[in-house]
């Protein structure tokens, strides 16, 4: 069960790992650089959310 | 309940979100911290035996609450990402704020990878398989954190309040099982700690302690990381932050008195487990299970919360141009400081599949120490350049200069026993930040936006 569990760490950890480099790229190529880098300290955040329920 | 994103009519800014409350600054201090009870405060026992550990317990928690008090005062009026990075920017200076800033980066990425050596370690000794490794339970633990950091720091503080109410309720399960208010049934405290045993080294050995009491509460001025994202910075973190240290200090007292009572000093210095073992010496399958799976909690919710905080002070380093503003990228859907993350990500799996556990647990705390003693004469710059009355405050240390002294004292007296213990590694880091410090002044100083980076709406400092 115990190298049954290692085997599984492995993949999850890739899957995981792949699934956050091919968000990583969505992002950087959908996005300008100036949008993505434009947070501010001191600032309130400038994008707001709408909860509905 | 759906949430959609919009942008704000006063600009199309992306920004770190600001939905946490008290409960999750809890969980980042205390989650980050309460691994410290599982292993780490035992090797004070083999520096100076059991009653050197109790001594220190208390003097380094009188330590640590001086870093509650001082931190939450600081932090309820520079209420940024960066924590004590952005306090120091303020109120000491660049150069200052930009070691800082690597002390909280080396401090909590090392006390990362120590959490998942330990926690690959622990998988190891429970399934007793040959050949069976540690990397891959290391792996996961790095990989499926970073992977719930970069999808967004509710849910990531969330899981972690959890986490760590369920490792914390276990010491407490332990505590009354064995019957504390009874010695000879379960504990035999007055056997195992003796006039001519609890302190074998006399006090040298209680300032040797002092470099392992640290772990006793290592880490609860993470609380500050989250100052960018929790909806009332001067309530939630003031709050946050001292409950965390009332609930260590319950913790570690339960911890010394129920490890003490069951193992002799010789073995509690010296064991990587000391509650699991305290557990297993009840004879109890059930008590000897929980602080298997507590332990294992216990070191995924550290290793979340360092990730959480590594991550920040990297980002604000990247967002004033200390390095490059690649780093201070935010995620626009799930708002996180996502290239931040994955760049330390590899950083962190490599030293934990190069580094052994001790090597790892000294540079955190040498990084920790570092900035302790940063903070006593930060606290005092802050007093003297805006005094009380000059800015709004959201939180009001008492006894001032006080606790900044204590706290600089008793930074002093860690040095010296990290000196006897790991004097190599200590010139070897103090050496590191010089020399990264003569990088930043020389080189990497002419990017920083000057005007930019200073952002609290203060008036002028006195004197100045």
């Amino acid at each position: 069960m115990w190298t049954a569990l290692s085997y599984a760490s492995w993949g999850i950890s890739i899957v995981l790992a792949l699934w956050m480099l091919y968000d990583w790229f969505k992002i950087d190529t959908t996005f300008s650089e100036e949008v993505l880098t434009s947070s501010r300290e001191g600032e309130l955040e400038a994008v707001s959310e709408k909860h509905r329920i | 309940m759906t949430i959609t994103l919009e942008p704000a009519i006063h600009g199309d800014r992306v920004s770190l979100l600001r939905v946490l409350g008290p409960a999750h600054v809890w969980a980042l201090g205390v989650g980050i911290v309460l691994v410290g009870e599982f292993t780490g405060w035992n090797f004070a026992a083999d520096k100076g035996g059991a009653l050197a550990a109790l001594i220190v317990c208390w003097i380094v928690g009188l330590l640590y609450t001086s870093v509650a008090m001082i931190d939450s005062e600081v932090t309820s009026t520079v209420a940024a990402a960066g924590g004590q990075y952005a306090q120091a920017k303020h109120i000491v200076g660049p150069l200052m704020a930009f070691n800082v800033a690597l002390f909280l980066v080396f401090a909590y990425t090392m006390l990362e990878v120590s959490d998942a050596i330990l926690l690959g370690d622990t998988i190891v000794a429970k399934a007793a398989v040959e050949g069976l490794n540690h990397n891959a339970f290391i792996a996961a633990t790095i990989v499926v954190l970073a992977w719930l950091n970069y999808r967004g720091v509710l849910m990531t503080l969330n899981v972690n309040f959890v986490i760590t109410a369920v490792a914390y309720v276990s010491i407490v399960i332990l505590f009354f099982s064995v019957s504390p208010w009874t010695q000879g049934a379960v504990l035999k405290l007055n056997e195992l700690v003796t006039p001519g045993n609890a302190l074998p080294y006399g006090w040298i050995g209680v300032i040797a302690a002092f470099q392992f009491g640290i772990w006793y509460y290592l880490g609860i001025e993470g609380t500050t990381q989250a100052a960018e994202e929790v909806r009332s910075p001067a309530r939630s973190l003031p709050y946050g932050t001292m409950a965390g240290m009332i609930t260590l200090l319950i913790a570690a007292a339960m911890t010394w008195y129920v490890c003490a009572s069951l193992m002799p000093w010789e073995y509690l210095g010296i064991t990587y487990y000391p509650l699991w073992d305290a557990a297993k010496l009840t004879g109890s399958p059930l008590l000897e299970n929980l602080l298997f799976i507590a332990t294992l909690l216990a070191a995924l919710a550290s290793a979340n919360g360092c990730i959480n905080d590594a991550a920040r002070a990297w980002f604000s380093l990247g967002r004033d141009r200390y390095l490059p503003s690649w780093f201070s990228a935010v995620h626009p859907r799930y708002r996180t400081p996502y290239r931040s993350i994955l760049f330390l990500l590899p950083i962190a799996l490599a030293f934990a599949f190069i580094a052994d556990l001790n090597q790892a647990i000294t540079f955190s705390i040498l990084s920790g120490v570092l900035q302790y003693t940063f903070m006593s004469i930060n606290i005092m710059m802050f007093r003297k350049k805006w005094p009380l009355g000059s800015i709004q405050r959201g939180y009001t240390h008492p006894f001032h200069p006080l606790p900044a002294i204590v706290l600089f004292c008793l930074c002093v007296v860690t040095f010296f026993a990290i000196f006897l213990g790991f004097g190599s590694q200590l010139i070897a880091m103090v050496a590191f930040y010089f020399l990264i410090s003569l990088w930043f002044h020389f080189y990497r100083y002419k990017f920083v936006r000057r005007g930019d980076q200073f952002t609290m709406p203060w008036p002028k400092p006195q004197g100045y």
